[in-house]
């Protein structure tokens, strides 16, 4: 019933995993899916924090990339649609012990989930969430997305996407409460591990968009940024994302960035013509909704009773001459 | 009461020298065994606060109380409006009250627009009497003297019994803003009336001020005390309604308060809600308490992600409750079905109101019964009760919290408006620790373990829950074999199907038969679910003491429907349910067997036990009221 014990319980492994211990299943994306690279990191991530599998939890909606947990050796959840978000809210309050990821699309979180991607940032929970966005509903056969550029070509859209893209990162650097935002692209697997790693360090909503090719269904969409590396901008910080010696000479577009400076964060996240890739804000000190909530007292049969007595007594009728000062 | 009395009304200056003596009253008191008396105002002017007083110091002199809010359906109605009316209803009785009963008897009301609602509701009984409020005939805006005047004389002329009090003026005497202390002037002019013990309403106004200031509980009682002198001497008639001294401490709260009690008691720690009438009461005293027991209430941003937020904490291993009413209900159908399919254990709350769509926010309605067993796509068994008393609010929660756990099934509790905002005492419960939701399973898994390992006779299976070694594995809404993993097989598909509903007859097979009020055979047995119970044993007690045959059932359990249901109905000529959803009168023109529609519970039954039960029900927005279900049960037995 209480957080002491199961914190304790963690305490007594000392052995160290290897990657196999967080395999789980033969993953049935496409081939050249940008999840697959999302999960080797997140894979590697676990490894190398020696994160215990049973104290792992990841979350998911509905979508191609929702199916991540299925392939995690951990604690999963595979949701409904659009509702990854409360539900690791729930998870992250009752056991805030628990490590809680979230994986969901662009359809999942910045559509039908729009609603609970605002108000998570406004909770800040302690939780990493991976935007899967590969700009198309994957699962359900090519739908336009509310990422998808405008004039993309998909079946409920054959003449063309009709509406301007939206922006997960300055929407996301819009709500009150944010505290860290980054950007990564699923083909430099080094920089989507560091930001996946800074995202799983930071404490609070950590919300990583990943651009994620879908080659079935909108093959070319990412070849403009892929085939000119100056079209990826580098977002670096020696309190950040530091970028090593052969990632900087292969990507020479660079700016440096303090992630606590909101205004140059915006204007970093609306460049249109460059993805930027890195961290775009990091604010450690918002406070997590379950810190604010969570008294983290031991919850006792006692406690509860005495609670709950101290309740009655204010609704009690006492029989005559029994005991009036107790009706306090 | 002898309601054809024509009025005698004081006038509406006293005499100051008669308020020395006044507290005397050499008056005889007539004995009744009962009476309905209501307080009305604008909302804001306190009757609410004096009529819950009202049934706390008659509760505290041993008499049955019912009380229900009067509430209207707008916020800040305008002041002296029709619809605006807002206060408390309270039933007095020589024994238990179990309902709020028939018409009103006797009303205090600030104005008479307020008492206009009710008249045109039929809310008071012929000759009703009326204490009202005289300032208005006076009034320097000559349109309100008119509409005044006016409304009098014609609720004169229609029998009742009007009496005119000049309350502001009186309060006027001892306050300076009367708006302020009115309700406690007639409050006491109550305590007069019913012959309740002045010094026990004086500690009951303490109380009630319990958290202001000295000068606040003094200033309330000396208007308690002012209006009780001026009733023993301005009022010519006085009732007594003999009491049985309680011998055990006994809980006043309404519905809301009870469910959220049992929330504490049951060890839950996470109540996920967004706000919704008539729930809201529920989530605000949970919101005032839960953390002083370490409980958390999180309101989300909506209803489906309240119900997602206390999916994930249930699946995290402390089972969570979502509290709601019909819109919020339907919101959160694609997340129960989550639920069932993951076998997580979850707590729903809802609270009934008028439906479909926005319906009657506030009104009663046992709407949802339906919706709730078939509700979210599929085949998704859940478990449906529903308390059918304010003390039933209370230990349904720890009952629902343990089923949940025990079958890892959604529970589903079904309360209405109508307890949501009524008080009756019920004994005060004594804390169990076996209330109490155990520790959270942190032991290893044994290698090899599934975390859906069917049991093929009960559809029971383990749970994992995350923290414990070696149970990782993903819960899916998707179809899956036992060891979660997703799966389309045919077989496994409908493996799984069989054991999620063979869990509803695993509990079934613990559940008591119902029992019966009355003898066990007769003419007619009428069967009711919910809120109504009271009110239809009432009626079905009244009509036996005639002699007539007939009995009641009351399920508490809508599913699964507990054992011995149809063997009690064989016993009878007739069965029919009383409920407060709508079913097609068989006297209108296009109606008849091949077109009706039933009512809820005669539909369940109908289809389950091949028995030609009738349904008799009102979807008038108010409770049931006793002599309109004897009306309807007569007819029955008639034909
Ligand atoms: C309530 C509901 N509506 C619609 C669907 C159908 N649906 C499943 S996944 C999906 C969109 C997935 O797109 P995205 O979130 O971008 O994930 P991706 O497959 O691209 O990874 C839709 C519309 C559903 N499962 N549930
Ligand atoms: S459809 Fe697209 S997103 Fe889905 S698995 Fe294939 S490549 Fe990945
Ligand atoms: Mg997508």
């Amino acid at each position: 019933m209480n957080m002491a014990a199961t914190e304790c319980l963690l305490q007594l492994y000392e052995e160290r995993l290897q990657l196999e211990d967080y395999q789980s299943g033969v993953p049935r994306w496409c081939s050249g899916c940008g999840d697959n690279a999302i999960l080797a990191a997140v894979q590697r991530l676990c490894r190398d924090e020696g994160l215990r599998p049973e104290q792992t939890v990841f979350v998911s909606g509905i979508g191609c990339s929702s199916r991540f947990p299925h392939y995690m050796k951990t604690y999963g959840f595979h949701g409904i649609h659009g509702r990854a978000l409360p539900i690791a809210e729930g998870v992250k309050m009752a056991r805030p012990d628990l490590t809680v990821f979230v994986n969901t699309g662009d359809g999942d979180c910045c559509s039908i989930g729009a609603a609970h991607w605002i108000h998570a940032l406004r909770y800040n929970m302690n939780i990493t969430l991976f935007l899967h966005d590969n700009q198309i509903y994957g699962l359900t056969k090519k739908q336009v997305s509310p990422t998808s550029p405008i004039g993309t070509r998909s079946n409920t859209t054959p003449r063309g996407a009709y509406l301007e893209a939206l922006n997960p990162l300055t929407v996301t650097l819009g709500v009150q409460n944010v505290s860290f935002v980054a950007q990564a692209v699923d083909w430099i697997p080094e920089l989507l591990y560091d930001i996946v790693k800074a995202a799983y360090h930071h404490k609070g909503l950590s919300f990583v968009r990943i651009v994620q090719r879908c080659p079935e269904w909108l093959p070319k969409l990412m070849d403009p940024w892929m085939h000119d590396p100056q079209k990826v901008q580098l977002v670096h910080h020696e309190r950040a994302l530091r970028i090593s010696p052969a990632i900087a000479k292969v990507y020479k577009n660079h700016v440096e960035h303090d992630p606590l400076n909101m205004d140059r964060a915006r204007e970093i996240a609306s460049s249109t013509d460059v993805v930027p890739v890195g961290i775009l804000y990091q604010n450690p000190c918002v406070p997590c909704y379950e810190d604010i909530r969570r008294s983290g007292g031991l919850r006792s049969a006692d406690y509860v009773r005495r609670g709950l007595e101290g309740e009655f007594d204010k609704f009690t009728v006492w029989p005559e001459g029994a005991g009036e000062q107790q009706a306090a | 009461m002898d309601a054809m009395t024509p009025a005698a009304q004081p006038t509406s200056a006293r005499p100051a020298e008669s308020r020395a003596d006044a507290a005397l009253g050499g008056k005889a008191a007539t004995t009744l065994k009962e009476h309905i008396v209501e307080i009305i105002s604008d909302s804001g002017e306190g009757a609410q606060r004096c009529g819950q007083s009202l049934g706390s110091i008659a509760a505290r002199m041993g008499n049955g109380i019912w009380t229900t809010e009067i509430i209207p359906a707008e916020i800040r109605p305008p002041a002296r409006s029709v619809a605006g009316a807002s206060g408390n209803r309270i039933r007095i009785g020589a024994g238990p009250v179990t309902n709020g009963g028939d018409e009103t008897d006797l009303v205090i009301a600030f104005n008479e627009q307020v008492l206009l609602g009710r008249v045109r509701g039929n809310q008071l009984k012929p000759g009703c009497t009326i204490l009202l409020e005289s300032m208005w005939r006076s009034s320097p805006d000559a349109k309100v003297a008119a509409s005044y005047i006016d409304t009098h004389d014609r609720l004169v002329k229609a029998g009742y019994r009007v009496y005119e009090v000049p309350l502001e003026a009186e309060c006027r005497r001892h306050v300076s803003d009367p708006r302020q202390g009115k309700n406690m002037f007639a409050l006491g002019m109550l305590c007069s009336i019913y012959s309740l013990d002045l010094q026990v309403a004086r500690e009951q106004v303490a109380l009630t001020f319990g958290k202001k200031d000295r000068g606040v509980i003094e200033q309330n009682v000396r208007l308690l005390e002012e209006g009780f002198k001026w009733a023993e001497a301005g009022l010519d008639f006085k009732y007594r309604i003999p009491a049985l001294r309680n011998t055990q401490p006994q809980i006043v709260v309404n519905g809301n308060t009870a469910l959220a009690l049992g929330a504490l008691a049951s060890g839950m720690e996470v109540c996920a809600m967004y706000p919704i009438t008539p729930a809201t009461s529920a989530s605000h005293y949970l919101s005032d308490v839960f953390e002083k027991v370490g409980g958390v209430v999180h309101q989300a941003e909506d209803e489906i992600a309240a119900c997602a937020f206390a999916i994930g904490a249930s699946y995290a291993g402390k089972c969570t409750v979502t509290i709601t009413s019909g819109p919020g209900y339907s919101l959160k159908q694609e997340a129960i079905g989550l639920a069932v399919m993951g076998e997580i254990p979850l707590v729903v709350v809802n609270v009934q109101r008028g439906g479909p769509s926005t319906g009657q926010p506030t009104k009663v309605e046992q709407g949802d019964l339906l919706t709730t067993l078939f509700g979210s796509h599929g085949d998704a068994p859940k478990v449906v009760m529903a308390p059918a008393t304010i003390e039933d609010c209370f230990y349904s929660v720890i009952t629902a919290r343990k089923i949940a756990e025990t079958f890892n099934m959604v529970v589903v509790i079904l309360s209405d408006a109508g307890l949501a905002t009524s008080q009756t005492p019920f004994p005060r419960p004594h804390f169990q620790e076996s209330w109490l939701a155990p520790p959270i399973d942190q032991s290893e898994v044994p290698e090899g373990a599934l975390p859906y390992a069917w049991n093929p006779s009960t559809g029971l299976a383990r749970r994992f829950i995350p923290g414990q070694p070696g149970g990782m594995h993903t819960v899916t809404g998707l179809a899956h074999d036992s060891a979660s993993h997703v799966a389309y097989d045919p077989e496994i598909n409908e493996a799984g199907i069989r054991a999620r509903s063979l869990k509803l007859a695993a509990l079934q097979k613990t559940l008591r038969p119902p029992p019966l009020f009355g003898d066990a055979e007769g003419d007619l047995l009428i069967v009711g679910w919910g809120s109504t119970k009271g009110t239809i044993e009432e009626a079905v007690g009244a009509l036996r003491e005639e002699g007539h045959k007939v009995s009641s059932m009351h399920l508490q359990f809508l599913q699964p429907m507990p054992p011995g249901i149809k063997e009690a109905m064989q016993r009878f000529r007739k069965v029919m349910t009383v409920e407060g959803n709508w079913c097609d009168r068989p006297e209108d023109e296009i109606i008849d067997e091949t077109n009706r529609r039933y009512s809820a519970l005669a539909m369940l039954l109908r289809a389950r036990y091949l028995i030609d039960v009738d349904c008799w029900s009102e979807v008038k927005g108010q409770p049931i009221k006793p002599s309109v279900v004897i009306r309807a049960i007569r007819a029955r037995l008639q034909h």
